[in-house]
């Protein structure tokens, strides 16, 4: 049973985000980058299914050479190869980073890829689908409970407070939410480890893809700002439960218009 | 290519909010970029209610139950149909799930959790929270169709009165779906999802201990709302992941927030500040949620809650 994970390297979700002077990127100077939380949980399952069923985990990273460090981290929780897709992913948009994760993926073998349900930050939530839909494969979209069987597997699928149960045949694409199941954390002897794996690496164009295919975007950012600051509005101090009680009904029925 | 083509979901014969919701920009949207507004539904029955919100047309699949593949079949067919410039999916989990699915059949572009849309220079131009709404962004979608999903609670939805859509029977789709639905696990009774609720009323560490969010879920069901939880509550595991607010869980707008106990760290603050109305009740005068709060209560949180939950029903009751 082999998976294929792919991982996107994010700003640290503690960091606070700064502005770029072209206006158009983040300013990454100083900036701490992670594994984006959600592929955590993408990564601890396909270690878990290797664990049980043996066979391969591959974390496949698009992005410049501070990816390599995510992909390291990767290996040391769990993984056990990994590919390094070398380029500007910050040019291009979701579908561009598709297309190129599904060209990587379709040279490792595989029976199920599993990605974050979102990438913290830019938070589009994008890519699993589009991975799915250029690899014709069925997905399974924010992913809490996820069990293989011979030849597909059952996931259940977080909707609007409620949770769908779905059959899928194998390979397919797996997009994992928070509760998936409890990350580990990278061990001593795991981190050694994966010192000794070398991280396998190609370009867009190693993979029969152009730039101008990936790089022309699709959606391209015009500007980026911060929001307003907003203003405290009243604070009260003091004063009895009941009273503080009768001052929030009164803005939630004149302000909030809520009751 | 023209006008606007919008995935409305329907749920007990009725089209969901965030589906009102992308018709009532939808149409603004094809005013501007010329074309009518047509939209695709698995029922026929939400003709007239599309109608009223602007609709002309309505394509009409006799799918089932969702399952991506199928419905990406036939929203691929009402493109080619409808030769739309522009289509919008509500940002449901349905609509995220099909949005980059039929992107990336058609090679188009996508905008997510768009809270601004217009029409401008001959493109779709969205603004979208991005690092949970610590940055703005505003983007173009260069390709035709250009496509987004809709921040739920973002666009007010408005009827413009029109008459009922004409109805155009789409073939359901020959597919061997390799997804497919086996059962669908209920809430729990009186759950209501934070994704598209008005009011939401959530608890922090201030709570001390799980079996405290009583003191949140009773206000929440006096009041009408969804209960919210901070990030600590959820990783503690008083809270399941599903009320979540923030960076790692649900980024929300809705008409008003009260938060009670949570400190606000910068995680929970980018998740829902964008709220149009702020309540906050903290002991520590000092807790970072009161800098964005609209009337931030110091106090204790035991004893203001039960208090407030009294006053929300008696207001209820008059």
């Amino acid at each position: 049973m082999n998976s294929v994970v792919c991982i996107a390297q994010v700003p640290d979700t503690e960091a606070r985000i700064k502005i770029a002077a072209d206006g158009r990127h983040i300013d990454e100077a100083g900036l701490k980058f992670i594994v984006s939380p959600y592929d955590e949980f993408a990564l601890e399952e396909a270690i878990r299914l290797k664990d049980a069923k043996g066979g391969d985990v591959t974390v496949v990273g698009f992005g410049p050479d501070r990816v390599q460090q995510a992909l390291r981290e990767c290996l040391a929780r769990g993984a056990t190869k990994a590919l390094h897709i070398k380029g500007e992913s910050g040019d291009t948009d979701s579908l561009g980073i598709a297309k190129v994760l599904a060209a990587a993926i379709k040279t490792i073998p595989h029976d199920v890829v599993f990605l974050g349900k979102q990438g913290v930050g830019t938070d589009n939530s994008l890519v699993g689908p589009m991975v799915a839909e250029i690899l014709g494969y069925p997905q399974v979209n924010v992913v809490t409970h996820f069990e293989i069987g011979e030849g597909k597997a059952t996931a259940h699928r977080e909707i609007e407070g409620a949770e769908e149960i779905i059959e899928v045949t194998l390979p397919a694409v797996i997009t994992a939410q928070k509760g998936l199941n409890e990350p580990r954390y990278a061990s001593l002897k795991g981190i050694m480890a994966a010192k000794k794996i070398a991280i396998d690496s190609k370009s867009i164009a190693d993979l029969g893809l152009s730039d101008g295919e990936i790089l022309n975007q699709r959606v391209k950012v015009v500007t980026l700002e911060l929001p307003p600051e907003k203003k405290a509005g009243r604070k009260i101090e003091g004063g009895d439960a009941a009273a503080a009680a009768k001052e929030i009904i009164k803005f939630i029925r004149e302000e909030a218009k809520a009751l | 290519m023209a006008g606007v083509l919008v995935f409305a979901e329907v749920v007990n014969g009725k089209l969901k909010k965030a589906s009102r919701e992308a018709l009532s920009i939808g149409r603004k949207l094809a005013q501007a970029a010329g074309g009518d507004l047509t939209a695709v539904a698995s029922d026929r029955s939400v003709a007239e209610e599309a109608g009223r919100y602007g609709a002309k047309k309505l394509f009409v699949a006799d799918a089932g139950a969702y399952a991506t593949e199928l419905y990406a079949s036939v929203l691929q067919q009402a493109i080619e149909q409808a030769k739309p410039s522009i289509v919008l999916f509500g940002g449901t989990s349905n609509g995220r799930d099909l949005a980059p699915r039929i992107a990336a059949r058609v090679n188009a572009g996508v905008a997510s959790d768009v809270d601004r849309l217009e029409w401008a220079n001959g493109k779709l131009r969205a603004r979208r929270p991005v690092y949970s709404g610590k940055v703005l962004a505003t983007v173009e979608v260069e390709t035709t169709p250009a496509i987004a999903t809709t921040r739920p609670n973002a666009f007010p939805p408005e009827e413009s009165g029109g008459g009922a859509a004409e109805v155009v029977e789409i073939a359901k789709p020959q597919i061997d779906a390799k997804a497919r639905l086996v059962e669908t696990k209920a809430p729990e009774a009186g759950e209501m999802s934070i994704a598209e609720a008005d009011i939401i009323v959530s608890g922090g560490r201030g709570l001390k201990e799980a079996a405290n969010f009583s003191l949140i879920r009773d206000l929440a069901h006096a009041i009408g709302g969804a209960v919210g939880a901070s990030r600590a509550t959820v990783d503690a595991g008083w809270i399941d992941h599903q009320h979540q607010v923030g960076q790692t869980g649900r980024v929300v707008s809705p008409n008003l927030y009260i938060a009670a106990g949570i400190s606000g760290a910068i995680q929970h603050l980018a998740g829902m500040s964008s709220s149009k109305h702020i309540v906050a009740i903290n002991k520590d005068p000092e807790a970072p949620i009161f800098r964005v709060a609209d009337l931030g209560v110091v106090g204790d949180l035991f004893q203001i809650v039960p208090a407030l939950t009294e006053e929300v029903k008696k207001a209820k009751t008059h």
